[in-house]
């Protein structure tokens, strides 16, 4: 019972590992995902792609696939022409609006994978038949496939003058040419990030039903942003936003890519209105890899100016992002992050970057799990490495006296970004890094490996220091229902995307009434039941809505204490509340019983705004033996420092951090989205496309720590989500660097690519 | 090809006998056609293993095996492990240990170490990790998913010495 009186086990729900209260359904098969769902009369759409990197349109041919028994109807562009072009959800760029991707190719095809046609059929097996029939016309043009290489048109003969750099995003502070003047040396370096992404388990999909009574249009299977979706997909089809409700149901994992708005989002809805019919359509794997955002693909060129101590006086960077074929949903916000996360947790007092957005003819990319920051973290630290080697000093006190004080913080690097000032709000870098070493016994370890080295070994250890972000604003909302029986009801605009959102935020409302977790609970990514929601990206969910729930549960207390006090007939100023009861000198209430004063129910709302983001921080550490004969690599040692500010549940914290490096050690040594001369992707399925399995992962030995709370929310939190994965690739291509004895520029450290390495 | 055939097996204890195309796998037939949606399928092509359910108590991959592959065998899927409100060990032990996040990959793992717990719970944890590798799961990382395996392997060595 949730108004149990207090026990000590009940006081404190923060900070504590409870098990997750979403996971019952999940482990008896009863959750449902997105293919899970079937309504009767739906009908089944299937996508047509383009079979060619880049091309002109001169016909597609579907009278064959209409003529197929059981289909309902087949679209090209000239089908949905009013629709327009798929806008920014993020970071909107001047400039970047005739880079949009439309819902169905118009004239060219510009990716492997681009949506041509839709076929809607009484089957699955009718649409994939009809699919296979439908044959489109193309004249194909070269592929561009070197984001590096000059801007080239992208529409040839049609918009002359349209280049494939669509912006460049260009920040800086303090004087960069005087660095260089006063600099002892400069360190150069070139650097690139292989092409991969989030690849979570369940492909997209969605079921979107008509209601014509109310005409109203409302589609399950959103995830990520559905406020979000919902207000641009009523835009797309010229409706009022209460006219389009979004529904989440489980998600199979996000990591950033799923819950975009897509072209088949748009198409289900739009369909379901227009042919009066249920519209299902669930992606297959090669389609998820066709057509799901990509990610990373940056190579960056740095200069840095160094003084005699190895200290950094100025940083110039160039680097480029292969945004893919379109720019999407997120505009400039890789290229954005990147930029301005560069510099990381050094003083780095000048610096001077331009963030190149180039296309290309592959698959657009989005945001991946720490965007921009496994990227810049690996080419800083790639830098860092450079600069100890050149300096003759030791890795870890390069960076050491490279780091930002505690002194300084909050540390304003007089950037900004996403549309945030970046103000480090608190952090104790150089104690971290201090801690760290000794848990690893560093100096020890590196001795030990530099002997392993002497005696022809290849085995090495590399370190990742890295600056996180987390707990974008503006803002988040959520609605605290407590009912008469003790029970409460959080309504939040916040998604799930698997990483345990339900239960903290039930132990944020738990621990701030000092009740139990049981008979709580999360209601979340309903457009129908909260007006307004951010939803769940950057890291945000804990700092952002476990705030407002904080908020509304202290707002409960002062309502619950009001209705206690008519109740007792007392003042309340003369009521004090406490692990779930309202006390005073003639009696006291449980939570229940001031919501039966209350006349049933207490409804208390939260609201948390902020400006600015919170930046935890963290170390990776590697360890690694290459393998002379099949040059791959096995990780012996991963451990990973990270200070949160302070931890909600250590359980899913350390859950979040080891999954992420996983994915991390994907991107370093697996991952990669080949294409071969033409643009055809040679990635297209889970055989080709490697992922980590529980061979290739080590045990992860964490060091998590509270020392630094951030200063800018009230519970002190900083986010979990991405800080297992930033500074994975930096760690891991320090250890290969060191195993093979030579600069390591490249990311994924595959066996060819290592095989390449070793012998020149 | 719209010609049918028929099928029968057991599914979870209970006969099923179904007419269906003959290119439709089990996976399709047990989520569709029977309406046990706990069985998930991943990737279509054998690689993930979210779609494992036992085939006459063997792990197989349900997206690469034809619904008429299955002709009078006992399947058994996610929805059969726990005992009405009692989870199966493997499933309390995941949720002990934390061995899921999105819960998508996870029927397939439950499934995967079920059937080979049931033959062999003495594995040692080398065989255990190798056995898990069968499959992908991309959220966790896979240490609880081992952790959550290693301590149900010994919640059921128990029983088996109980019984």
């Amino acid at each position: 019972m949730t108004d149990a009186p207090a026990d000590l086990a009940n006081a404190n729900a923060i900070g504590r590992s409870l098990r997750r209260i979403e996971d019952r359904p999940l482990l008896t098969g009863q959750a449902a995902f997105a293919a899970d769902l079937r309504v009767e009369g739906q009908v089944h759409m299937r996508v047509v792609r383009s079979p060619v990197a880049f091309g002109r349109i001169t016909e597609i041919d579907v009278d064959e696939a209409l003529e197929l028994p059981g289909v309902i109807a087949v679209w090209t562009h000239a089908d949905v022409a009013a629709l327009p072009q798929i806008d920014f959800r993020m970071t909107r760029i001047e400039g970047l609006g005739p880079y949009r991707q439309w819902v169905l190719a118009r004239d060219f095809v510009r990716y492997v994978g681009e949506p041509m046609a839709v076929v809607f059929a009484e089957t699955g097996f009718a649409a994939e038949d009809a699919a296979d029939l439908i044959f489109a016309e193309i004249d194909e043009l070269d592929a561009h496939l070197s984001a590096t290489a000059d801007p080239v048109e992208v529409y040839p003969g049609v918009e002359t003058g349209l280049l494939s750099e669509p912006a460049v995003i260009r920040k800086g502070a303090g004087d960069v040419d005087a660095a260089f003047a006063a600099a002892d040396r400069v360190v150069e370096l070139e650097v690139a990030v292989g092409r991969h992404t989030g690849v979570p388990l369940e492909t997209r999909g969605a079921l979107a039903q008509h209601d014509p009574d109310s005409d109203v249009v409302t589609m399950m299977g959103a995830a990520k942003v559905p406020h979000y979706n919902r207000g641009a997909i009523a835009t797309m089809l010229g409706l009022p936003t209460d006219k389009v409700q979004l529904s989440e149901q489980h998600v199979g994992g996000g990591f950033g890519i799923r819950g975009e708005l897509y072209p088949e989002d748009v198409l289900v809805c739009h369909a379901a209105r227009v042919l009066g019919r249920p519209i299902r359509w669930i992606e297959d794997r090669k389609e998820h890899l066709l057509a799901a955002n990509h990610s990373r693909d940056q190579a960056y060129r740095l200069r840095a100016a160094v003084d005699p101590e190895g200290v950094i006086l100025g940083l110039d960077a160039a680097f480029y992002t292969d945004q893919g074929a379109y720019v999407r949903t997120h505009g400039g916000t890789v290229t954005d992050l990147a930029a301005a996360m560069l510099p990381g947790p050094y003083r780095i007092p000048a610096y001077r970057v331009a963030g190149h957005i180039r296309l290309t003819n592959k698959t657009p990319a989005g945001t991946y799990r720490a965007p921009g920051r496994f990227e810049s973290t690996f080419a800083r630290e790639r830098l860092m490495d450079e600069i100890a080697d050149q300096c003759g000093l030791s890795r870890s006190e390069v960076r050491r006296r490279n780091l930002i004080p505690e002194a300084a913080m909050p540390f304003d690097r007089q950037i900004d970004t996403l549309g945030t000032h970046l103000v480090y709000d608190s952090g104790k870098y150089a104690d971290l890094l201090e801690r760290f070493r000794t848990m690893l016994d560093l100096d020890r370890t590196e001795d030990a490996l530099a002997e392993r080295r002497d005696a022809g070994e290849m085995a090495g250890c590399g370190l990742g220091f890295f600056v996180e972000k987390s707990g974008l604003g503006p803002d988040d909302l959520v609605r605290l229902h407590l009912s008469g029986d003790g029970t409460i009801r959080i309504v939040t605009g916040v998604a799930s995307v698997g990483q345990g959102v339900e239960t903290t935020l039930a132990q944020v409302c738990a621990g701030t009434l000092g009740i139990g977790i049981d008979g709580i609970e999360v209601i979340h990514g309903q457009t129908s039941l909260i007006e307004k929601g951010m939803g769940a990206f950057a890291t945000r969910v804990t700092v952002m809505a476990g705030s407002a729930v904080k908020i509304a549960a202290e707002a409960l207390i002062a309502k619950a204490t009001e209705a206690a006090a008519k109740a007792l007939g007392a003042d309340p100023a003369d009521l004090t509340f406490d692990a779930g009861r309202v006390s005073g000198p003639s009696g006291a209430l449980t939570l229940a019983e001031a919501a039966q004063a209350a006349g049933g129910e207490i409804v208390a709302e939260g609201l948390f705004e902020t400006t600015h983001m919170t930046y935890p921080y963290g170390i990776h550490f590697a360890q690694v033996s290459v393998d002379p004969e099949t040059c791959g690599v096995t990780i012996e040692r991963y451990a990973v420092a990270y200070d949160i500010g302070r931890m909600v549940n250590p359980m899913l914290v350390e859950g979040q951090l080891v999954g992420a490096v996983a994915q991390g050690v994907g991107g370093a040594l697996l991952e990669e989205f080949v294409y071969d001369e033409a643009g055809q992707p040679l990635a297209t399925s889970l055989a080709d496309y490697l992922m980590p399995t529980a061979m290739e992962m080590p045990e992860v030995e964490l060091l998590i720590r509270e020392d630094a709370p951030s200063p800018i929310n009230p519970l002190g939190v900083k986010g979990a989500g991405e800080g297992g994965i930033n500074g994975a690739g930096a760690a891991l291509a320090g250890a290969v660097s060191q195993a093979l004895g030579r600069r390591v520029d490249r990311l994924p450290m595959t066996p060819e690519r290592i095989y390449r390495w070793i012998r020149g | 090809m719209t010609e049918t055939t028929t099928v029968t097996f057991t599914l979870n204890g209970e006969e099923r006998s179904l007419t269906l195309e003959p290119r439709q796998n089990l996976a399709d037939t047990i989520r569709d056609t029977c309406g046990l949606t706990g069985t998930h399928v991943g990737c279509e092509h054998g690689v993930c293993g979210a779609c494992t359910v036992l085939m006459d108590g063997k792990a197989v991959r349900s997206c690469l095996t034809f619904a008429v592959q299955a002709q009078g065998a006992e399947i058994e899927t996610v929805e059969s492990l726990a005992d009405g409100d009692t989870l199966h060990p493997l499933q309390q032990a995941f949720w002990e240990l934390h061995g899921l996040q999105c819960g998508f990959c996870t029927p397939g793992f439950l499934m995967l170490a079920a059937g080979a717990l049931r033959e062999n719970p003495d594995m040692s944890d080398d065989e255990m990790r190798d056995l898990l590798s069968s499959n992908l799961c991309r959220c966790t990382g896979y240490q609880n998913i081992v952790k959550a395996a290693r301590q149900a392997a010994e919640v059921m060595r128990g029983e088996r010495a109980e019984a």
